[in-house]
């Protein structure tokens, strides 16, 4: 079992390269359980999609 | 605009012209923060408004002039980096800023978080409102000048990870330790001055 450490960790890299299977299999586990990193997961999905936007319409 | 008017399409087009000056400063800002150098950002701007007039006959709706020549502005620095790139490789960066450690506080000894991550609430609502984009600014400048010529190439630019190693002749890892510092920051950063303020929740 990955902590929220090490899955933060991945949720981050997931954004800049190609995580494993291995990897992405552990990272949706832990998700599924774990309400704290489902919301730092969308905090970065949240950053990419701003970031995308700017500087605004 | 100088040599718009060799190029027979580039008819004079006052009303269209106007609307490019207003939304000069918004792209001169924004080429600023990638190019960090008044006269690089000045140079790419004038590329892009002679390509928006060049091209105009193509661009039908006016609602999306900014969308537009954002578009053609992230190309042109993308070129101007990629010119660039080799010439000038990023200062200060080596594998020194491999200590991946600088955030462990948020985690306590068993790994867990020390403090759940604040809900951010409904996205769009803060994407809709301009001051937003001000804080994100704001906290883009507030990176130190290599984490943010990293991270701005990799989110903004939109260009890829090994392209932007080769570029700057970093090492992989060491990119994407860099991102990982820039995320987590960018992160920090408007948790504290946009989403602690008390914003749009639903
Ligand atoms: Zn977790």
């Amino acid at each position: 079992m990955k902590t929220c450490k090490e899955v933060h960790r991945l949720v981050i890299e997931g954004q800049d390269r190609q995580l494993s299977r291995m990897e992405r299999i552990s990272v949706r586990i832990h998700l599924m359980m774990c309400g704290a990193c489902r919301r730092f997961e969308a905090q970065m999905g949240f950053l990419r999609q701003a970031l995308r936007r700017f500087p605004g319409d | 605009m100088n040599g718009a008017n060799s190029t027979g399409d580039a008819v004079r087009d006052p009303a269209f012209e106007t609307e490019l000056q207003h939304l000069r400063p918004t792209l001169l800002r924004f080429a600023l923060l990638h190019l960090r150098d008044e006269q690089s950002a000045e140079d790419v701007v004038q590329d892009t408004f002679l390509a928006a007039l060049q091209g105009r006959g193509k661009f039908a709706g006016r609602a999306q002039l900014k969308t537009w020549l954002v578009a053609i502005l992230r190309n042109k620095i993308v070129d101007r980096i990629r010119q660039r790139g080799r010439e000038a490789p990023l200062p200060g960066l080596d594998e020194d800023e491999g200590d991946a450690d600088a955030f462990d506080a948020l985690f306590a000894a068993d790994g867990h978080w020390q403090e759940k991550p604040a809900a951010w609430g409904n996205p769009e609502a803060s994407l809709q409102q301009s001051r937003f984009y001000d804080v994100l600014e704001l906290c883009m400048k507030a990176l130190p000048e290599n984490l943010c010529r990293v991270f701005t190439m990799r989110e903004i630019l939109e260009m890829e990870t090994e392209e932007i190693c080769k570029e700057l002749q970093i090492s992989t890892s060491n990119c994407w330790v860099v991102l990982y510092r820039a995320r987590m920051r960018l992160r920090e950063c408007l948790q504290l001055r946009w989403f602690g303020e008390g914003v749009p929740a639903e």
